[in-house]
């Protein structure tokens, strides 16, 4: 049902009628009636009954496990990203009121994404994600760098929309319908007409491929991160993320694979579309990209934008294996990429609070000043390169499997040398906390709200490299889709 | 057995780091002593295991078994057997020392104990999983406190020299989690080694590869993972550099117990679930032998500063080992069945690899007393130090001697098993490397020549004598050295079924090998 979504828009309305009464000192106030927006939610989610898989709205959307799944990910990821909102120095001198509505409609958005099932609607839902999204990166006005990111990311987001929608037009064009599920049926049927396939399928991967950073449609990825509030950067390179995965799932596996996709343990794609390949081959270069132009970084925030292109590389390599142990991959890794990805940016949010800065050269020492941050820090760190025992490697563990299972063997070890570049530069910051500087006298211990944050951050993140099943069992569960 | 002794060894140690954790961070010396509780139980406990063994049982004795991840089919599973054994005692005794070697560490004492003891736990955990993904775990976690302890510990490069350990070993592993995938995937859904032992063989011998027989794909991999521990030439760059930055204790960690997980895995893994491999690779592991046994010398040759020259010889001395396992074809179809050859071989590796790590220890250890008074490593910077401090001089020799295999000594039985094995098979490969013997020699003569010969350098005539707590950590060592040179039965003893159970694998494979 919808009720989940109707609540959201009804804290967003309400936050919009409390902004009214709070001068630009209280504006942030907003962010608690949106958090408890979200919790509501979070409750009227958890009531619909768990195994629902129904249409929605015409068939335009539809409320299954798998979209409930992703679902609960997005309020995760939102709340935590309000509650680092709420501790950053950088919004300090503007008024967040409107900051927090945005990040609500955003999780508006990333909601439908998970659920469309209709051409326009998916436009639609990434549209409201990635026009929320321009405002919020370039939400300090006063820094060019941020305004830069802005601008930078309304050009690369309205081009490669405009592509994506001439693909979809394309895709109208042949079969003469927006639903999903009858343009599957019409391209089951559909006889010659494979080259306007071929280019409408990779026209639409360029669209998501842009909401995921993939390579080649990842140039914006930096300098928006770089440029973003860091609490917008966290949640761009997490939630957004997530939605273009659910929507790249549902839409590839429903329009361009045989009959049993999605309900079988493997499947096969629609012959004479070779995107398998093509999306085997992105995976494999968005990783290495992003790895490598990682090592290059000085400034964290950049670092860990180049990092998150290739974790979205890591990611595509479950999709084009066409089985549900991939899709089952690429869930588990989504939900412990959650935890790592804010985790780490919200280390860096305490370090440029305190130390004011975001170069790793000067992170020098930060182990000693503040072992508390150091330590939670090298989890975060140990884990987004994927060593045991942290839910890193599990998720990438989980991938790997999905991979040989599908006796791609040659993914599987690109994929696992990149863990190897990951190291290196990932281990940059390691050093610089940790192989500098000398013990120190005061340490620096962040605020409790900061500290049990971060816990709730680097717990799961250890636990789940340990002890692993309920996560496994959650993620089965939901590994349902609405198919007609 | 009743108490689960295999779980106390491995999680004795994390106690110990957990407690560490907890003491405020000036008292160090109850930290130094929590750590040497925690080691002298672990190895207590050892010995206990070493003393209930039971060497003429052929498989896994006090397995524990349990499920971890039921839905992947992970299991919690360790046990012990004649290979691993011998491996566990040296872990013990090795982390037990090395404590006391590490007394005077003053640089933030809770880190260096609490990671000291993660690594000792590490390693035991290696030796003793019994399921391939706990193993891995292992084998991954120990790279970590590994890491800091090197860097953050270590001398003027550490920060490359750790790094530069890290990546290579990364590297090596993230091979092996492939070809640990690709068998699980092939062979039955199982990590249980026991079982791949069984079914690898047959699941991957039929597959093809782009080409190539999957078997040998896999082979490669697990081989590279294990060579870069090992190490192998050419992935031993990473080693010289390491040993030379960390400090004293981790480097006879690092030479005594890191560089045997190579051997060990290869034996433990590769060995009995790829036999055919072992024997379509034995040749190349020959060669590679003699380049490791001849390379490692000439390098340790060229050295100015002793612990290089040191890290060296252990190149040079895992060469040995490898050679000892090449040793094990002797008993193929092909080579008439020699299986007192093989025999000789493979228990002189294992023997090879226990001894290596006591007289590598002790040359290290005695290299960190020098270097604590004098402040300097290089060989030609000192000079008739043998006046000076007769009672270090003596037991340098010792370690020497060892080190170079002089009849009598530990060393000698087992580089003579590895030799007698491989010779049926290899002969032209053994002759040129028993020139390594004679390199090996020269360059620890010279060395002592140049260090404890001739006359007093002015500089050091107040260099104090080694003192009790550095004798305490080297005597155990120079008794086992020369125990063990004398009468190498306790330790042989131990193996001995475990390794002609292997042999017999390996033998029974050769008479249906595919290739």
């Amino acid at each position: 049902m919808f009720i989940p979504e109707l609540i959201l828009v009804g804290s967003m309305l309400l936050g919009i009628f409390a902004d009214l009464f709070y001068d630009r000192k209280h504006s942030f106030r907003v962010g608690h009636w949106i958090i408890g927006g979200l919790v509501v939610a979070a409750l009227a989610l958890y009531l619909t009954p768990a195994s629902e898989s129904i249409t929605l709205f015409m068939g335009t959307i539809v409320a299954d496990p798998f979209a409930r799944m992703f679902k609960y990910i997005f309020l995760l990821t939102t709340t935590i990203v309000i509650l680092m909102s709420l501790r950053t120095d950088e919004l300090k001198t503007v008024r967040t009121g409107e900051y927090y509505l945005l990040i609500a409609a955003i999780t508006l958005g990333m909601f439908l994404m998970a659920s469309s099932v209709d051409l326009i609607m998916i436009y639609l839902s990434i549209e409201v994600v990635s026009i929320v999204s321009f405002i919020l990166a370039g939400y300090l006005k006063t820094q060019v760098r941020s305004t830069e990111a802005s601008l930078k990311y309304v050009i690369y987001g309205a081009f490669s929309s405009g592509i994506m929608l001439y693909g979809f037009s394309l895709l109208f064009g042949l079969t003469g319908t927006t639903k999903l599920f009858e343009i599957r049926e019409s391209l089951a049927a559909l006889d010659g007409g494979t080259l306007t396939l071929t280019v409408a399928t990779i026209m639409i991967m360029a669209g998501f491929g842009y909401k995921i950073s993939a390579v080649p449609f990842h140039f914006w990825t930096p300098d928006v991160y770089e440029g973003a509030p860091t609490p917008i950067t966290a949640f761009l390179s997490v939630g957004p993320k997530a939605a273009g995965f659910a929507l790249l799932i549902r839409v590839f596996n429903t329009l361009f694979t045989g009959t049993d996709a999605l309900t079988a343990s493997v499947w096969q794609s629609l012959e004479g579309l070779p995107w398998q390949e093509v999306m085997a081959a992105l995976a494999a270069i968005t990783m290495t990209l992003g790895n490598v132009l990682a090592i290059q970084q000085s400034n964290v925030k950049r670092l860990l934008a180049y990092s998150s292109i290739a974790h979205a590389g890591y990611i595509l390599m479950g999709i084009p294996v066409l089985s549900q142990s991939g899709i089952y991959a690429v869930m588990f890794y989504v939900v412990v990429y959650l935890f790592m990805q804010l985790g780490a940016f919200f280390v860096v949010i305490t370090i440029k609070n305190k130390f004011g800065t975001e170069e790793i050269e000067e992170y020098g020492g930060i182990g000693f000043k503040s072992p508390y941050l150091g330590v939670i820090m090298a989890i975060f760190l140990f884990s987004l390169t994927g060593l045991p025992p942290t839910a890193g490697f599990i998720g990438k563990f989980y991938l790997f499997s999905a991979v040989i299972d599908a006796k791609m063997y040659w993914l599987a070890i690109v994929g696992a040398l990149n863990s190897v570049i990951a190291l290196y530069y990932y281990m940059r910051i390691v050093k610089m906390m940790y192989l500098q500087g000398e013990r120190e006298d005061e340490l620096y211990m962040p605020s409790k709200f900061q500290s049990i944050l971060l816990a709730v951050l680097a717990v799961p993140t250890i636990i789940f490299g340990v002890y692993w099943t309920p996560i496994a069992d959650w993620i089965r569960n939901s590994l349902v889709f609405f198919l007609p | 057995m009743d108490w689960n002794i295999l779980s106390w060894l491995v999680w004795l140690p994390v106690i110990g780091a957990g407690l560490i954790v907890l003491v405020p961070r000036d008292k160090g010396d109850t930290m130094k002593w929590i750590a040497a509780a925690a080691t002298a139980f672990q190895l207590i406990f050892a010995v206990l295991l070493w003393s209930q063994f039971d060497s003429s049982h052929v498989g896994f004795q006090f397995q524990e078994k349990m499920s971890w991840i039921a839905s992947f089919n992970i299991q919690y599973y360790l046990g012990v057997d004649g290979l691993s054994l011998p491996m566990v005692l040296l872990t013990a005794l090795l982390s037990f020392l090395c404590v006391f070697v590490s007394w005077k560490i003053d640089k933030a004492p809770k880190g260096y104990f609490a990671l000291f003891l993660l690594l000792d736990a590490g390693m035991m955990g290696v030796f003793l999983s019994l399921d391939f993904f706990l193993f891995y775990v292992f084998w991954e976690v120990m790279l970590l406190p590994m890491y800091f302890l090197i860097g953050m510990w270590g001398g003027p490069q550490r920060e490359y020299a750790a790094i530069k350990f890290f990546l290579y070993t990364l590297a090596g592993s993230v091979l092996m989690l492939v070809a640990i995938l690709a068998l699980y995937f092939t062979c039955g859904h199982t990590f249980d080694m026991t079982v791949l032992m069984a079914q690898a063989n047959d699941g991957l011998g039929s597959m093809t590869w782009w080409g190539f027989n999957a078997l040998k794909v896999v082979w490669i991999m697990l081989f590279i993972a294990f060579a870069i521990k090992v190490p192998v030439f050419p992935f031993h760059t990473w080693l010289p550099l390491a040993h030379v930055e960390a400090p004293t204790a981790v480097s006879v960690i690092l030479a005594g117990v890191l560089l045997k997980m190579g051997t060990y895995g290869m034996l433990r893994i590769s060995y009995p679930m790829l036999p055919d491999g072992a024997i379509w690779f034995a040749g190349a592991l020959a060669l590679l032998a003699l380049i490791n046994i001849i390379w490692g010398a000439l390098c340790a040759l060229a050295q100015t500063d002793l612990k290089k020259m040191v890290a060296y010889s252990s190149v040079s001395h895992m060469g040995y080992v490898l050679l000892g396992m090449a040793a094990v074809v002797a008993a193929g179809a092909k080579n008439g069945g020699n299986v007192l050859a093989a025999e000789a071989g493979m228990n002189g590796a294992v023997l090879q690899m226990f001894n290596h790590g006591t007289i590598t220890a002790m040359l290290f250890i005695l290299v960190g007393v020098i270097y604590d008074r004098a402040h300097h490593r290089n060989i030609d910077g000192f000079g008739g130090l043998g006046a000076r401090m007769p009672i270090y001089t003596g037991v340098v020799a010792l370690a020497f001697f060892a080190g170079l295999g002089l009849p009598g000594l530990s060393g000698f039985i087992s580089e003579a098993m590895c030799f007698i094995g491989a010779f049926p098979v290899f002969k032209t490969i053994v002759i040129i490397s028993t020139l390594g013997i004679l390199l090996n020699a020269a360059y620890f003569l010279w060395a002592f020549q140049r260090m404890f010969l001739g006359k007093l350098n002015e500089k050091y005539v107040d260099l104090p004598e080694i003192n009790k707590r550095e004798l305490f950590t080297l005597i155990p060592l120079a008794v086992l050295v020369i125990l063990l040179g004398i009468y190498p039965a306790p330790v042989l003893d131990v193996m001995k079924v475990t390794m002609g159970h292997l042999i017999q694998i390996i033998q029974q494979s050769s008479l249906l090998a595919a290739f």
